[in-house]
């Protein structure tokens, strides 16, 4: 059944009344007027641990809620009504997905209860250029007596400004364009010889350059098969994507929502310019598009709870969707809007900037159909 | 095992004994499909068997009351028939007018002797219905349709034309929309009629369509008498009869866009046709862009049909005005499939007549499609009804 069931739908109602008192708008403004290092609030974190928000993905029987990817997507739904910043994306979602897959029992002890009580903060290092290309990795983790000696740079690393630890993808075998060869590491960030460059983003909420110049782990610090990570990765990235796409279904039903309000309440040429019919047919088909997208989202949510290596199909249609639909509804926002949405003043503008992040974050609408495509036999 | 689970099993097994093997082949087109019907000719055998073993079970209308000729299925067990019906390719053993429309009308709308008189026969595909609706004068502002019932004292006649009658010159019954009071408001002097089409003073004219092909009629009526017992509802009341069918109309069209996924994609029949390059890619890339983007919005828009339908049967209501989400949606896509395969035919997609192209059938369908947007409420039509009734933006 595409609905949501009974405990999700409470889930969602205490994520919407929770987000909508404890971090509206006016929360990134504060982020980003006082240009708060990290990105994010890290008493609203602690509040999100205390909500369970932390373990929505960890197993019961690792301390967590076992709530599932619907759940969890449900709460990025809501962020995104509210441009909520903090690092559930990377660590709730990416992180816990891969700790509590693929992880050691001793990497499991030390840091799925850290995530779940808010205390640690994990990011998700993959990306290396301007285009989003998993198994173009290059970084090279070459074998050092027992462990691993990784050298190369991350860029655009999600929370990697505020991070405790990264989850690393690098190469231990093959090359470049290769899924063979891909080896995930925890490594914490203190580690010597990685250092971090905290990138001011369009979103205000940060990310960073990693560079890692010969740091050198254990074996112990790798996450699942070594040379043959690709998979874990794949299914690390599905949460990323789906994590993403509900957070962009959410920015564009309130940027939707927020534009109606105006068209019912602006008045030119003596009445509501919601009267006019040009604008009742964009907002109509808009309407349309956000609703095709909330649908395809909620695919992707129920396709990961049932089996995460076989959802990439629904969660890249769910990416690609929702990232087009959230520009669209930027677009029309701000045009709707007039001269009103190109200011400052208004929210509309932010909604468009967190657009942009997330849309181009861990594959655009074009890598997603460029999937699909694939996927489809074509 | 769940109760679900055990009828899924029982129907794979019924289906796997029961549905002839010609009915597990793609159908090759409006000809092939079995619409029932006084004077309906079986293409097959095959054809028969199934229509006849499944209407025996209920199964041609799985969601209706046993009673009236129907499965008494539960929305899930419905889903599970038509998933384990497409796991093996089997056919629809009947499509008709009466099942996507009148049915679920009269379920809502009949008396009960109108129900237990037409139900059955629609579920057995005994009687094929046209519906008249459109007027020459009256298209996309339907309520203003002018063709008129005089109250004749135990029965009306019925005087006037429709236009756009689908099929009417197969059908054996219309259900029809007229006026029985001409002073009131357009909504409120609508009256919804049953007749048959053999009647006295009903006949039909097929309507030359661009594609070649003429699907639709015009059907006049000259004095038809029609007893009163055949009015469905309550008299000047027909307008909500009229709506609630066109959500269901809406509904059903809009399932076009879908068959996106019901069928090969374009973008697997141009990758045939044009070719691949070393990785498998279709080779051309513009069009691969561009089928892939379709591709997305017709995946995602399967899933807002099935999410629509999910949210209604929880909600013990049908999918209402969001049908205009549907039929909008539906359409513009399946028009835009139908750009697609022609831009992957070329040339080839430009001969009309002749074996090799199966006398035109890639640009005959192709211009099938463009009524899409333009019957049963146009895409206009539609975003109007989204931006009033969904969205509650202000009249101009």
């Amino acid at each position: 059944m595409l609905v949501l069931n009974d405990d999700q739908v409470m889930l969602q109602d205490a994520a919407r009344g929770f987000v909508s008192e404890k971090a509206p708008v006016a929360a990134l403004r504060k982020i980003r007027d006082e240009k708060v290092t990290d990105g994010f609030d890290r008493d609203l974190w602690r509040s999100m641990a205390e909500m369970g928000w932390t373990g929505v993905l960890v197993p019961e029987d690792q301390g967590g809620l076992g709530f599932g990817f619907v759940g969890a997507g449900v709460i990025c739904e809501e962020m995104g009504r509210t441009l909520t910043a903090s690092p559930f994306l990377s660590t709730a979602m990416m992180a816990a997905t891969a700790l509590s897959r693929a992880g050691s029992p001793a990497q499991k002890e030390r840091w799925l209860p850290a995530i779940v009580a808010g205390e640690a903060v994990i990011a998700a290092a993959v990306d290396e250029g301007r285009r989003h290309d998993p198994a173009g990795t290059a970084m090279r983790a070459e074998r050092h007596g027992n462990g691993f000696r990784l050298s190369g740079t991350k860029t655009y690393v999600v929370d990697g400004q505020a991070a405790d630890a990264v989850l690393v993808a690098a190469r231990t075998a093959g090359a470049a364009g290769e899924t063979g060869g891909l080896s995930l590491f925890l490594v914490e960030t203190g580690t010597k010889g990685l250092s971090s460059e905290r990138l001011s983003t369009l979103d205000s909420r940060g990310a960073a350059e990693l560079t890692f110049d010969g740091v050198e782990v254990t074996a112990d610090a790798v996450v699942g098969e070594v040379d043959d990570g690709f998979p874990l990765l794949e299914v690390v990235l599905g949460a990323g994507r789906a994590g993403l796409a509900a957070e962009l279904s959410g920015n564009a039903q309130e940027s939707f929502g927020r534009t109606m309000a105006y068209l019912r309440e602006r008045k030119q040429f003596g009445r509501t310019i919601g009267a006019f019919q040009a604008l009742q047919h964009r907002a109509a088909h808009l309407f349309c598009e956000v609703e095709v997208a909330r649908s395809a989202v909620l695919a992707a949510l129920q396709a990961l709870d049932t089996d995460p290596a076989g959802a990439s199909l629904a969660v890249s249609v769910a990416k690609s969707k929702a990232s087009s639909v959230a520009r669209l509804a930027a677009q029309e926002a701000v045009q709707m809007h007039g001269g009103i949405g190109m200011t400052d003043a208004i929210d509309i503008g932010l909604f468009m900037k967190r657009m942009q992040v997330a849309s181009t974050l861990y594959g655009d609408a074009d890598f997603h159909a460029d999937r699909v495509a694939r996927a489809r036999g074509f | 095992m769940d109760a679900l689970e055990a009828f899924r099993r029982e129907t794979r097994a019924w289906l796997d004994a029961n549905c002839p093997a010609e009915m597990r082949t793609p159908v090759s087109g409006d000809d092939d499909i079995c619409w029932g019907g006084r004077n309906f000719v079986f293409k097959s055998e095959a054809q028969k068997v199934w229509l006849t073993r499944m209407a025996a079970r209920g199964w041609t209308v799985p969601g209706w009351p046993k009673e009236y000729g129907g499965g008494g299925l539960s929305h899930e067990e419905v889903k599970v028939l038509k998933e384990e019906m497409r796991a093996i390719g089997a056919r629809s053993p009947l499509e008709s007018f009466g099942i996507w429309m009148l049915g679920p009308a009269l379920l809502a709308f009949g008396s009960e002797a109108q129900k237990q008189e037409h139900l059955p026969r629609i579920a057995r595909g005994e009687i094929r219905w046209c519906q008249g609706y459109s007027e020459p004068n009256a298209g996309s502002d339907l309520a203003s349709l002018q063709t008129r019932a005089e109250d004749a004292g135990d029965h009306f006649v019925v005087t006037g034309s429709k236009i756009w009658t689908s099929y009417a010159d197969k059908a054996d019954m219309i259900f029809c929309l007229v006026r029985t009071d001409f002073s009131a408001p357009k909504h409120l002097g609508i009256s919804f009629l049953l007749f048959d089409m053999t009647w006295a003073g009903v006949s039909t004219k097929p309507i030359l369509l661009i594609s070649g092909k003429s699907p639709f009629c015009e059907t006049f009526f000259d004095g038809v008498t029609v007893p009163k017992a055949n009015l469905v509802g309550t008299l000047n009341r027909g307008w909500d009869i009229a709506k609630y069918l066109l959500t269901h109309e809406r509904e059903m069209i809009g399932g076009g866009g879908g068959g996106l996924l019901g069928g090969r994609s374009p973008g697997q029949v141009a990758a045939n046709e044009i070719g691949t390059d070393g990785e498998g890619k279709l080779a051309d890339a513009f069009l691969r862009a561009d089928v892939a983007r379709a591709e997305v919005d017709a995946l995602a828009f399967a899933a807002t049909m099935a999410r629509y339908k999910d949210e209604a049967a929880s909600g013990g209501k049908g999918v209402g005005d969001r049908s205009a989400v549907l039929k909008y949606y539906g359409t513009e896509l399946n028009k835009r499939r139908h750009e697609l395969l022609m831009r992957a035919a070329g040339h080839e997609g430009l001969e009309w007549e002749g074996a090799r192209s199966n006398d035109g059938e890639r640009p005959r369908g192709w211009l099938r499609t463009k009524a899409n947007s333009i019957e049963g409420g146009t895409s206009e039509v539609m975003l109007d009804i989204v931006a009033k009734r969904l969205l509650q933006l202000p009249n101009a």
